[in-house]
């Protein structure tokens, strides 16, 4: 129980409290209030790590985010957390740390003898020892294992992380006095204000020296009762981004249940940088024994902790604000043996004690026996953040620090951070003499000294970026906040210069390191990604699909039977098509409506085929290439009506199709009347295909090949159309997407048999039929597929004078053929002579891209991989040839269920036309008018959403009612977890509407007086709806 | 992350936008009346300025509308009105 350094009385500690930890596997006592670094120096515990490269002794230098030394890998298992911060983690009970990069224990550590071998480990050593044959399979792994810091876990992260995005007038960044100060006058303005502040209490160094606390509680008080002001304790905010975005992690206090961290997304539109100083070590000889820290440290474990932080101390440093700290440790019943003034001449030029500070050694020749050296070396204002918003440094001799100068972005820089009221160094940072072979630190953590800093300079790293990669100065996890300076200042010393022409590196996010938890949130595991899925998703688990992902999509790739394996199901499948009846769930294809008079012409310019002849009820197979003739998609377009028409893409392509489209048409055809909707979800479609297809349509089986009709099956508006991937007769029906399962199972009544995506892979290989991503690759032409006859050169169209170039008919470029092999082959597998490679490979067909190729069929060839050698000979790409006479069968009998929905309608027209025929219209963009029995939603400048009945007719108009979903959320701060629109009810009131972005499905937000409305795409809804609940669950 | 200013629904987070490039590209009228090397440059070459660029971009999750701004490559300052 005893803590023979806890003073009897004073900190901030709950002594009331007392909890148990381990470190390096012994057990301590501590108490609630404690940090891990306070609880150990409480214990009298200073030794606490060894160094990154010489494995040296290394004690608790700070009490703050800029620790260097105090690294210990914290946690067990699947909490565990490598290089925290003993000085920020806060103490609970139970807690189990160990120190990093020291092996079999702190005390007795095989690597320190490279202590021995220091002379070697100078700056650039990997380069001039260590190079030569045996660099990487002997030295860099030892060199590797010898230095570096925590372990990496292996476990799965076993804690939960919540993400929050926030908007303020005021953010605040410290709560130190100049925080507070800011904060308050915000406040009192009523403007929204959000205050972070690393610590668990507001107050910053108020707090470490027990000054102004009547002040500091009615701040405090002052600030919790404001009802627009946030105070984010434990908060750190690491990033500062464009447009003042900044980026925080909250930690949970120990012990809390929930989250163990939460990520802050917040836009500011004014920011108020209050993040205080940095104290810095002095430079000399052994500075870096356990024992020797900071002034500002041993004050913050003095007041904050309790803590004394040794019986006999002497104090050193160049500044007053360092020497004062002899009345604290006085105060604290510290002996204080000596005071040195580096001004004054004084200085320590050694110290002694191998795992504790014995003994210093003055230049004055005194040797003074001592526990504790407290130093400083004047103050870095924390320009971290200021910095990282593009702001500029300027070097102020006076404090010898970097102070800021120009701030790029509405921010205000404060307080210390601002270098007001620091106390100015004096002989800056000059190290005194030692003795030959003394190192004198600069960066602790990555063990970089004062002499590897002068070579770095002799060797001829100029700029402070040179010498920070030659000696890795700053390169640690504390990113040099308390020696980078120092580092800086010795490099100019060294070529002679001011440091205000060396400058600093440059700083960059993350202020302290981030955990990879926080920033994954709740995106990980099933919400990693979002997961497509159609509405016939539910009948595919039950009949015990397999399924694949496509794009974000789930689709059942094969169904195998009992005792089936996947060759065995595919071939089974595809026999069914073949020879009597397969049904494909197609409902993932991309689906677009295009409606005006310049639909034909447009088609025109974006397919390489001619698209304007197209009759009513026709559909035409295209291929759409880039600018730069590439195949880009291919599809189907079908003509419904003389200016309605539908593109179909595939389906990995249809978001990309779509805003290809939108792009061209907005941006360069600006004169063509054309308007494009997505439909992809709001039908279902099933592909029936097979000889026994025809007759489940005994009015439509004549219907010969690439035609559409728009007709109905039990009352329900459907789309049905005669277009094949197999080769053989295919009918391709569409219903709304509620209506989909009926559909489904009036399939399986007739006998249809389900096929997967494998199947009709292989169905499509086996008639030479290409797929886009398999055998394209994004320099793939038409020609290069042998679909010259789908070019009509007599029009312009995307990609046509790529094509043109004479390059394009050069021989050598790789075509697609046929290949048969004597053995399987993989896809991927290279072809000699080449070049060449395997694009698609099954047991029926394979196909490939090889030079010349189609000038090469009957040839035989060589395909090689994993280390084989199969021959095989280039064939005609034509595995199949199936009849296309029908097979009679049962007719298809779907009887379909009756169900109510709003109805929505997608409808493009200019404001004032609408208002004629609806007799209101929205106000401004993005709000809602509310009808008679219908509200509109304006979406785009020229795009409505009607929700609700209402006379459209005479307008263009798509019915959408199943594209989205609708869910009711009451509750707008589960939004805010996902969502980065400002939705404070004054930002955003009912009567609004915004097309964004919630976690990571785009969806439509209505607010309502009682609710906000989230409509979301109807294949993402699932996702959504798993989203929302995780979301509301924590 | 960018507050881009969206004519339509005005400033919005830059993950709701796609990239569109450099503006004021015009695809030629008469694409056979160039020769490759200024169908090339037509394709490929863009300015790549430190400094002012007037650039497109798409809301792609929003309006789903095109728009030009002005802003600079190497602040990122967008021009507002």
């Amino acid at each position: 129980m005893s803590q023979p350094f806890r003073l009897p009385a004073g900190g901030l500690i709950d002594r009331t409290r007392t909890i148990r930890f381990v470190f390096a596997g012994r057990a301590y006592h501590g108490h609630v209030g404690d940090t891990l670094a306070s609880a150990l120096l409480a214990n009298g515990i200073h030794f606490v790590a060894r160094s990154f490269k010489y494995h040296r002794p290394r004690g608790i230098v700070s009490a703050g985010p800029e620790e260097p030394n105090a690294l210990v890998q914290l946690g067990l298992g699947p909490h565990e957390e490598p290089n925290a911060r003993a000085t920020t983690v806060e103490l609970y009970d139970g807690l189990v740390a160990a120190p990093v990069n020291a092996w079999p224990s702190l005390r007795f550590d095989v690597g320190a003898a490279t202590g021995l071998a220091a002379p070697l480990l100078v700056p650039g050593f990997y380069y001039k020892t260590f190079k030569g044959p045996l660099w990487r399979p002997l030295f860099e792994p030892l060199i590797r294992r010898m230095a570096g810091l925590g372990t990496a876990p292996t476990e799965p992260d076993g804690d939960r992380y919540e993400r929050m995005n926030a908007h303020c007038d005021v953010l605040v960044v410290g709560a130190g006095p100049a925080g507070l100060e800011a904060a308050l006058e915000a406040a009192r303005t009523g403007a929204r204000v959000v205050i972070a502040c690393d610590a668990p209490l507001l107050g910053g160094t108020l707090v470490d020296r027990a000054e102004r606390a009547e002040w500091l509680a009615n701040a405090v008080a002052e600030l919790s009762a404001s009802k627009d002001v946030r105070i984010l304790v434990r908060t750190t905010i690491f990033g500062y981004y464009d447009d003042n975005y900044l980026c925080g992690v909250e930690r949970a206090a120990s012990g809390e249940p929930g989250p163990r961290e939460r990520l802050w997304k917040i836009r500011a539109g004014r920011v108020v940088l209050a993040t205080g100083a940095h104290e810095r070590p002095l430079v000399f000889a052994d500075n870096d024994r356990p024992g020797i820290m900071l002034a500002s440290a041993a004050r913050a474990y003095i007041h904050r902790f309790g803590v004394a932080p040794g019986r006999r101390a002497v104090v050193f440093a160049n500044n007053d604000d360092g020497l004062s700290v002899e009345r604290d440790l006085a105060a604290a019943g510290v002996e204080v043996a000596a005071v040195l003034d580096l001004r004054d001449g004084e200085a320590v030029v050694a110290t002694e004690g191998r795992r504790r500070l014995r003994r210093v050694e003055t230049a004055s020749g005194r040797r003074i026996d001592c526990d504790l050296l407290v130093v400083s070396g004047g103050w870095n204002p924390a320009v971290h953040l200021f910095c990282q918003a593009g702001g500029t440094l300027r070097w102020d001799d006076r404090l010898a620090a970097f102070l800021p100068d120009r701030a790029r972005q509405k921010l205000e820089i404060v307080g210390a951070a601002a270098g007001e009221g620091l106390s100015p160094p004096g002989n800056a940072l000059s190290v005194p003499p030692r003795r030959r072979r003394a190192k004198c630190f600069v960066d602790y953590q990555t063990d970089t000294t004062a002499d590897d800093i002068a070579l770095a300079a002799q060797e001829g790293m100029r700029s402070v970026e040179h010498m920070k990669r030659y000696t890795t100065a700053g390169l640690g996890t504390d990113q040099g906040k308390t020696g980078n300076v120092a580092a800086f200042v010795l490099l100019a010393a060294a070529r002679g210069v001011s440091p205000a022409e060396t400058g600093t590196t440059t700083f960059r996010p993350p202020y302290t390191p981030v955990t990879f938890g926080a920033i994954a949130g709740r995106d990980v595991g099933a919400l990693a990604d979002p997961v497509r899925t159609t509405p016939l998703h539910d009948e595919h688990v039950a009949a015990g699909a397999v399924f694949e992902d496509v794009g974000q999509w789930k689709r059942p790739r094969y169904y195998p039977r009992a005792g089936e394996d996947m060759e065995a199901a595919v071939a089974r499948e595809c026999r069914a098509v073949r020879e009597s009846l397969g049904m494909l769930d197609a409902s993932t294809l991309g689906k677009i409506v295009l409606q005006g008079p310049d639909v034909g012409s447009f088609l025109d310019r974006i397919y390489t085929g001619r698209m304007s002849t197209l009759a009513v009820g026709r559909c035409r197979y295209g291929i759409m290439c880039r600018d730069d003739g590439m195949v880009f998609d291919d599809g189907v377009v079908a003509r419904l009506d003389k200016e309605r028409w539908l593109v179909s893409t595939t389906t990995g392509n249809a978001a990309s199709v779509l805003d290809w489209f939108e792009e061209w048409l907005q941006t360069e055809w600006t004169e063509l009347d054309v308007s494009c909707t997505s439909v992809t979800e709001h039908w279902a479609v099933v592909t029936f295909a097979g000889p026994r297809a025809p007759a489940l349509f005994p009015e439509l089986g004549d219907m010969r090949p690439m035609r559409v009709v728009e007709t109905t099956l039990d009352g329900i508006p459907a789309r049905i159309a005669t277009v094949s991937f197999t080769g053989g007769p295919s009918f391709e029906v569409s219903v709304p997407a509620p209506y989909a399962e009926a559909l489904w199972r009036a399939g399986l009544a007739a006998g249809a048999v389900p096929f997967g995506t494998e199947a009709m892979h292989v169905l499509r290989a086996e008639m030479g039929y290409f797929m886009v991503g398999q055998e394209t690759d994004g320099s793939t032409t038409p020609l290069d597929l042998g679909l010259e006859r789908l070019v009509a050169w007599d029009k312009e169209f995307l990609g046509r004078r790529s094509l043109r170039r004479p390059a394009h008919a050069l021989s050598g470029r790789r075509q697609l053929v046929g290949l048969k092999p004597v053995a399987p082959v993989i896809e991927g597998a290279q072809i000699e002579p080449g070049p060449g490679h395997v694009t698609s490979s099954y047991r029926t067909a394979v196909l490939a891209m090889v030079a010349n190729g189609r000038a090469r069929i009957g040839e035989e060839v060589n395909v090689l991989f994993e280390g084989r050698r199969v021959a095989a000979r280039i064939v005609e790409p034509r595995f199949a040839s199936p009849g296309s006479a029908p097979v009679p069968g049962p007719p298809l009998n779907v009887t379909m269920p009756q169900m109510a929905a709003t109805p929505m309608a997608s409808v493009r027209a200019a404001p004032e036309a609408l208002e004629r025929l609806l007799g209101l219209r929205p106000e401004t963009p993005n709000s809602v008018a509310e009808g008679d029995g219908f509200r509109i939603l304006w979406l785009g400048p020229d795009e409505f959403l009607i929700v609700g009945e209402a006379d459209l007719s005479g307008t263009r108009n798509v019915d959408v009612t199943f594209n989205r979903e609708i869910l009711h959320i009451a509750d707008r701060g589960i939004l805010a977890k996902g969502c980065g629109l400002d939705l404070d009810p004054r930002a955003f009131p009912p009567g609004r509407c915004a097309q964004t972005l919630l976690a990571r499905a785009q969806v439509i937000l209505e607010a309502r007086p009682e609710e906000m409305l989230v409509y979301v795409r109807r294949s993402y809804a699932r996702y959504l709806q798993d989203w929302l609940a995780d979301a509301a669950r924590r | 992350m960018l507050l881009i200013p969206c004519p339509f629904c005005g400033p919005r987070d830059e993950v709701e936008f796609r990239y569109g490039g450099e503006a004021g590209i015009v695809r030629p009228k008469d694409p056979d009346a160039l020769s490759d090397a200024e169908w090339a440059d037509y394709l490929y070459m863009r300015h790549n300025p430190k400094g002012r660029l007037e650039e497109r971009w798409f809301h792609v999750h929003g309006c789903r509308r095109w728009f030009t701004i002005a802003r600079s490559t190497a602040t990122h300052e967008i021009e507002r009105e």
